[in-house]
């Protein structure tokens, strides 16, 4: 396991989720960036450059272990030797966060590379949370699940989504990462209200607060389909947003997420700064 | 109505299928353009992670044709992991069967290199053994086990596989010859290469995985009567290759 000389939590500072092209530029100069968060199945290899150069970033920065294929979501149950490359992975690195989502991506042994969605009922929150026990067991920590980004909605839903999440909370004593700009993207798609879903969020479960940036389509009806891109600048209305969650919830880490066409380090840092400067706002 | 992850999946992945029942805009109207956005993300993201995957076999017949044929491939062989540096295992198998393209005989063997690379750059690390290795007497050779580094891998091929290689990614590389090559990647730090083996280094190496080197030398002989150990040899230690000898 990796020992740090500094406090090995997420600190209520902005963070990036970090891309290799990135390393010289973090390592030589990361302000405003207070920690790290990477994709779990990209350090899964045994050796290499990847591995190298995580090493190296945690011995200077907490690191935010973020999952993006354990299908929590699933019907089927959860990938036991994912499960057990996910615990690996954490057991060397001893992260100061690991969060999944709740989302799909594997069914009948066929993963799909995407997030996707599931109905609200009894019987899928039932699953869900002896799911989260299972990687609350296999872990040996205490993980966040993050609230998705919806294009549709589902006629067997029972639960809003905000109440399905708090109940997850509290039957399995998880925290919740909280996406504002799946927040704002849902709300736009499924017609709801962004701030009375805010103001219905368990903000006193939230361990870590995403930002990205969507791309804007349309639907068969005419109306805005916004895409979750994470290819752009976060926009206007999801910083109005997290300002308003900020002032509910007080501070809390902040990533940056730019997952395509990423930019050159400066403007990453930039939207980070951004993020910074909202934190800055907020009485602690 | 319930919607059940089967009937979503086989939507996902069947652009001709329509989107499942019991979906909506989340205000009672259609869902199509909707759920769209899923089965598009779910094409685009693996046929991304194939090109990432196969990128000789992608310049060799041009990024359009490649997606095509990745969302064929993916179709008929989504992951069967979600670990991305894994995909594709089963792509050079697809394309030995693939009749539009068996004009391109050598595209199987250049998707194993292509997928051995991937590998070979997320493989264990290892010190390569310090050289003097030709200097240890001929006696104690022949008894002698040889070890690979993790991320050494060999490939056969009955094509000029490294040639082809070195014109799809070296500027001013030489026009691949007609003859059969044998590969062998080495990772000396982070960056795998591919090396063109000396005829007979495949049959050697492939023997010298389980037996002495005397037993190795005598099966890249009987395959290759002048074999040139010595060759070899400087190749091995000249790419960090060799991580233990005794």
């Amino acid at each position: 396991m990796l020992d740090r000389t500094f406090p090995n939590d997420l600190p209520a500072l902005p963070g990036v989720g970090y891309k290799p092209q990135h390393y010289t530029s973090i390592i030589a100069d990361p302000a405003p960036v207070g920690w790290l968060e990477i994709h779990a199945e990209n350090y899964m290899g045994q050796g290499g450059r990847p591995l190298a150069q995580l090493r190296h970033l945690a011995e200077r920065f907490p690191i935010s272990v973020h999952g993006v294929g354990l299908s929590i979501g699933g019907e089927g149950r959860l990938d036991a030797d994912h499960l057990a490359r996910l615990r690996h992975l954490c057991d060397w690195l001893n992260p100061a966060s690991f969060s999944e989502h709740l989302a799909w991506s594997t069914h009948d042994g066929a993963f799909l590379n995407d997030l996707l969605p599931l109905p609200y009922t009894d019987a899928t929150l039932a699953r869900v949370c002896d799911h989260i026990d299972a990687v609350h067991e296999a872990l040996g920590r205490r993980m966040l699940l993050e609230n998705p980004s919806s294009y549709l909605a589902f006629d067997e839903s029972t639960w809003s989504e905000t109440d399905f999440l708090r109940e997850i909370a509290r039957r399995t004593g998880c925290g919740l990462l909280l996406d504002v700009n799946n927040v704002f993207v849902s709300a736009v798609n499924l017609g709801m209200d962004a701030r009375a879903y805010i103001a219905e969020f368990p903000l006193d479960q939230v361990g870590e607060i995403h930002l990205g940036g969507h791309d804007e389509d349309h639907d068969d009806a005419g109306r805005p389909l916004l895409i979750d891109s994470h290819g752009r600048e976060v926009a206007d209305p999801v910083w109005a947003l997290l300002d308003e969650v900020l002032t509910l919830s007080g501070p809390r880490p902040a990533l940056i997420e730019w997952d395509n066409d990423v930019p050159d380090w400066p403007v990453l840092a930039a939207e980070a700064g951004r993020a910074a400067d909202a934190l800055a706002r907020v009485p602690a | 109505m319930s919607v059940t992850q089967t009937e979503f999946r086989r939507s996902v992945l069947d652009p001709e299928a329509p989107a499942p029942g019991g979906l909506s805009d989340g205000r009672g109207g259609a869902a199509d353009r909707r759920f769209a956005v899923y089965r598009n993300n779910v094409t685009v993201s693996l046929t991304d992670a194939m090109e990432s995957a196969f990128p000789t076999v992608a310049k060799l017949i041009g990024p359009e044709s490649f997606r095509s044929l990745a969302r064929l491939a993916l179709r008929a062989h989504p992951p069967r992991s979600p670990l991305m540096m894994e995909f594709g295992a089963d792509f050079p198998a697809f394309l030995e069967g693939f009749e539009p393209l068996a004009h391109l005989g050598y595209l199987p063997d250049v998707a194993r290199l292509d997928h051995a690379m991937r590998l070979s750059y997320h493989a264990a690390d290892a010190d390569p053994l310090p050289a003097a290795v030709q200097s240890m007497p001929p006696d104690q050779l022949a008894t002698a086990r040889l070890q690979l580094a993790p991320a050494c891998r060999i490939l056969r091929s009955r094509w000029p596989l490294h040639g082809i290689w070195r014109f799809n990614h070296e500027d001013g590389a030489p026009q691949p010859q007609a003859r059969p090559e044998d590969v062998l990647i080495a990772r000396p730090g982070y960056d795998p290469a591919p090396h063109l083996l000396p005829p007979g280094g495949a049959a050697f190496l492939t023997a010298a995985a389980s037996a002495p080197l005397g037993n190795a030398y005598e099966a890249a002989l009987t395959e290759t009567p002048d074999f040139d150990l010595t060759a070899l040899l400087s190749l091995l230690i000249g790419t960090g290759a060799i991580t233990a000898l005794e």
